[in-house]
């Protein structure tokens, strides 16, 4: 076995590694401290944070890749040979991936969704509703349903048990509304391991046209779209912050330059962009297909491009909101102070203007988080997003929009991308929506 | 004389805190009651409660307040709107944000007759008209179309009489209503009140912090702390004889003090500035042309003394803190020497520069904007040290060296960790003094550090700044509109107007012999309280 992380798996554990970094110097400063602790006194906040931990750790399990050694049928050969890459929620879904059915079945269904002409064996045609290859009709889902609930409440019990001892031998002064997350936590592990251990004998949300599994479909999608997300903010928030920043601080030409930049930028529409962006990237891929070992790799290429063009056209709104700020923050007296010191210009940024913009950019970001992911749904969806073969919710509601003028209408595909992200997209804006109730000084009176 | 307004035992109270404890005054027909105290003694909050525009989280725990034998707090709130504006009016310390931007002025009086007294459009601006004569705006008829922009501070003030006079209330509630004009300015609405008063029999409740402007205005005057009346009198025997000791001392900070300064030989000269001009651009246009300039400093020439103390007075605008940035070389400076120990610091480039910076330093006006919210006291003071190099070089020396420095501004060592807004404004004013010490300045340029605080605070202030000069004897310009604390701090006072200084000299000869005509129009416009001169008399 070898791990073999694929570009955007750097980029997440880096960015992991640089919030783990902020949260550190967050801990350290007792004004920050107290600041989230407000933001998580309320219960929504912790409940939306519970759920995007969540997504969170699906996005992180299946952002570790490696190749496995394929059994080698030569047994001479040293060479030991790789098969494709999988991650560890491929792993944790095997089962499903290799559990494929012809075509369209209904959630929990024994029997195809449409009705197949098949030839007996006295040669008449029959139109008849085939038996699904994996799942057997003579089983208990109640039974196992409740077995696999009983074990979601332990395995959340002694989880949320583990907290509560460790919290009581720390001895935490401050109150946060626990019971709000671990009851959030209780309800998310129940009903991940009531899908999870059903899904050994049922396709839980049902199949697509392939016969593929919508459940691993969905979970998967978990990744691209929280990707989007976060990857995108992080590539958008340097470019931001030093324009927006340098604009406000040095005004002059510069001011000029990066406001006709920004101005000119944002009236190019950006569906365009993007799509003259992605669409190029994809003839050079297509022209270069040696550069890639796995269709898996191609496809990650392809949303680290997407990313990157996103990045690009969103950093101007925050852009000039930073500038504005700035522009205000340097005429306030402390900057005088330090300018009275000789304290140099980056000192200045560093010590003086970021801190005190720190609220418009925490409340850009989270904002902006749910934007993108919605974005990353539209921009599949008219065929500039994505690779079609990567799971997302975009291509799934693509691939899922020709059923709903079927009767009886194959609902379960587009039904489950549209839970999936509108559970993670309102609890994004529930987030956000208290980060600024606390964070923005014109609430404060 | 019957009553006008009595309020009777209120008490005010948040959640189970009291923020007002039985309070009781009456106001009778044409009088002036002024209700005296500090910021956060409770003054405004029992205005709003007259006017029954208590925020919804203060309650009413007891007492009540009737406006002519007649229950407010009774009152349906419909009939209290009529009574707001009708009966009761209120002019407020902000004229600027009290008027609509986009309504002309006229409009936004004639909408208070026609919403009150139902008034036709004809009349309503014939009426507007003979308002704004009677509080002595200058061509009423075309001011009735300009916009708030278009007036300065004291005419805008003057509009907020006449919208509140409009409807001939019985109570006109003052809240700090001179408190954002200059003297000159303040004098002349100081003076109409007056006048409208005994015109029209009007009773005022004026609320104020400043003891010199209750002297010259009130017949009779209460005096708050923390939500209580210590004491009411009638205003002379309020002056002449304070019962409260909190009253007595009030007075004394607010009494100026001259104090024998003496002027010893004339001492080598620390900074001289000739001839300095600060020109802003004025530009438009796509490409940004210079189309004039704006002459903040005009051609200034002034020199402060090792040791001593350069008091610069003016009205605002005038551009006595342009110079106090000139001498920081923070603006460009457009032509003139501002020299610091025979050194030209204008032709000086940044580098050239920096061993300045650590020799002349700055106090600002505003407490709350001179720290950065985001930085601990130590940290904020550490800043200057580290980047001009002064004192000790390693962490702990350093920390040990600013908490000396806390004890000396008379703050505590362990404020050292904590952050600004813990801390009022005064003790924030310490906290921007301890900060430019900290690098040993010669000179030290107050930009109006006392006009955001109270009397009380001002007088520790001004002697702690004072009690600095004499340990270490480092230089001051004081920049300040406030002439009654020039005797109290100043060697030299300079006057400025428009960009030019019209009269300097020392304070005696300036404060008690102006020459300029500018220089006693705004001696004579200052507030000043009644027995000033006996006090003085008898402790000389």
């Amino acid at each position: 076995m070898i791990l073999t992380l694929l570009w955007t798996d750097i980029m997440v554990w880096t960015l992991i590694f640089i919030v783990g970094l902020w949260g550190w110097s967050v801990s350290r400063s007792p004004q920050v401290k107290k600041q989230w602790h407000t933001i998580f006194r309320s219960s929504i906040a912790m409940a939306s944070a519970t759920v995007l931990l969540f997504y969170l750790l699906f996005t992180l399990l299946d952002s570790v890749h490696f190749r496995l050694a394929t059994p080698s049928t030569d047994t001479k050969s040293q060479q030991v040979q790789y098969g494709e890459m999988t991650s560890l929620l491929d792993l944790l879904f095997s089962h499903n991936i290799k559990n494929t059915e012809r075509t369209y079945s209904a959630p929990f269904a024994t029997h195809e969704y449409a009705q197949s002409i098949i030839v007996d064996e006295n040669g008449a045609t029959k139109q008849k509703y085939l038996p699904l290859k994996h799942v057997s009709e003579d089983d208990n889902v109640t039974q196992k349903s409740i077995f696999a609930i009983f074990i979601g409440l332990v395995i959340s019990g002694l989880l949320i048990f583990g907290h509560i001892v460790w919290r009581k031998r720390k001895g935490f002064k401050r109150e946060l509304p626990w019971r709000t997350a671990y009851l959030t936590l209780l309800f998310l592990i129940v009903i991940f391991t009531w899908f999870y251990m059903l899904s050994y004998s049922h396709h839980v949300l049902g199949t697509d046209k392939v016969g593929g599994d919508v459940l691993y479909h969905s979970l998967k999608s978990i990744r691209t779209g929280v990707l989007i997300g976060i990857l995108t903010t992080l590539i958008m928030l340097p470019v931001a912050i030093i324009l927006g920043v340098s604009a406000g601080l040095f005004g002059g030409w510069v001011d000029d330059v990066i406001q006709y930049l920004y101005t000119t930028l944002s009236s190019i529409p950006g569906v365009l962009l993007i799509a003259a962006g992605v669409l190029s990237m994809q003839v050079m891929m297509d022209n270069n297909p040696t550069w890639f070992e796995t269709t898996l790799e191609r496809s990650d290429l392809r949303l680290l491009f997407l990313i990157l063009i996103l990045g690009i056209t969103s950093w101007t709104g925050l852009c000039r909101l930073l500038r504005a700020e700035t522009l205000k923050i340097s005429q306030i007296e402390f900057v005088t102070a330090a300018k009275a010191f000789g304290v140099g210009k980056l000192t200045t940024i560093r010590r003086h203007i970021i801190p005190n913009l720190m609220h418009i950019i925490l409340i850009s970001v989270v904002l902006d988080f749910s934007g993108l992911v919605l974005a990353e749904a539209v921009l599949s969806y008219v065929g500039v997003g994505v690779d079609p073969t990567m799971h997302s919710w975009g291509n799934m509601i693509n691939q899922a929009r020709l059923e709903m003028a079927r009767e009886p209408m194959v609902w379960w595909s587009l039904f489950s991308a549209f839970v999936f992200m509108f559970i993670l997209v309102l609890a994004a804006n529930l987030l956000s929506d208290r980060i600024q109730t606390v964070l923005d000084p014109r609430n404060k009176s | 004389m019957s009553n006008i307004l009595s309020v009777e035992n209120l008490s005010l109270s948040i959640d189970k805190q009291r923020l007002l404890k039985d309070i009781s005054f009456e106001i009778k027909q044409g009088e002036v009651f002024a209700l005296v105290g500090e910021s956060g003694s409770g003054k405004s909050l029992t205005s709003l409660a007259i006017m029954r525009l208590l925020p919804d989280v203060i309650s009413v725990s007891a007492g009540d307040i009737k406006l002519k034998e007649k229950s407010l707090f009774a009152l349906p709130e419909y009939e209290m709107q009529k009574i707001r504006g009708r009966s009761i009016a209120m002019i407020f310390q902000e004229p600027m944000s009290a008027l609509n931007p986009v309504m002309t002025v006229g409009e936004q009086v004639a909408e208070v007759l026609k919403v009150h007294l139902g008034l036709k459009n004809e009349a309503a601006k014939r009426k507007v008209i003979s308002l704004f004569k009677e509080v002595s705006l200058k061509d009423p008829e075309e001011r009735y179309n300009w916009y708030p922009h278009q007036l300065s501070g004291g005419q805008k003030q003057r509009v907020m009489i006449a919208i509140a006079l409009a409807c001939e209330p019985d109570l006109l509630i003052a809240d700090e209503p001179t408190t954002a004009l200059d003297v000159t300015i303040q004098a002349q609405v100081l003076e109409l009140l007056k006048k409208i008063r005994e015109e029209r029999n009007l009773s005022i409740l004026f609320i104020t912090h400043d003891m010199a402007v209750v002297s010259q205005m009130a017949d009779r005057v209460a005096v708050m702390k923390e939500g209580e009346i210590l004491e009411e009198a009638e205003c002379k025997a309020f002056f002449s004889n304070p019962q409260h000791p909190y009253t007595k001392s009030l007075l004394r900070d607010a009494m100026e003090k001259k104090e024998d300064r003496e002027t010893k030989e004339k001492s080598e000269k620390l900074l001289e500035i000739e001839d300095l001009k600060v020109h802003f651009p004025i530009k438009k246009g796509f490409f940004q042309r210079t189309v004039g300039y704006v002459k903040a400093v005009d051609g200034v020439t002034l020199s402060i003394s090792r040791g001593k103390t350069l008091a610069l007075v003016g009205e605002s605008g005038s551009g006595k803190s342009t110079i106090g940035q000139a001498i920081l070389s923070l603006v460009h400076i457009t032509h003139g020497r501002v020299a610091f120990e025979n050194k030209n610091l204008a032709t000086l480039s940044e580098t050239a520069l920096k061993p300045y910076r650590r020799k002349i330093q700055i106090v600002f006006q505003d407490p709350f904007s001179a720290l950065n919210p985001r930085m601990t006291i130590g940290n904020i003071i550490r800043e200057g040290m580290v980047s001009l190099g002064v004192g000790p070089n390693n962490r702990i020396e350093q920390d040990k060296y600013i908490k000396e420095l806390l004890l000396k501004v008379e703050l505590e060592v362990g404020y050292f960790g904590r952050y600004p807004h813990e801390f009022s404004g005064g003790q924030r004013q310490r906290i921007g003094i301890a900060r430019a010490l900290a690098v040993n300045p010669e000179l030290i340029i107050c930009d109006e550090p006392t006009s955001a605080l109270d009397v009380s605070v001002r007088a520790q202030v001004l002697k702690l700044l004072k009690k600095l000069q004499q340990e270490s004897g480092v230089s001051y310009l004081f920049i300040t509109h406030d002439l009654s604390i020039v005797p109290i701090i100043a060697d030299e006072v300079a006057v400025m107007k428009e960009g030019k200084i019209v009269e300097q000299g020392s304070v005696v000869n300036v404060m008690d012999n102006p020459q300029h005509e500018y220089t006693q129009k705004l001696l004579k416009s200052a507030p000043k309280l009644p027995n000033k001169r006996e006090k003085n008399d008898n402790t000389i």
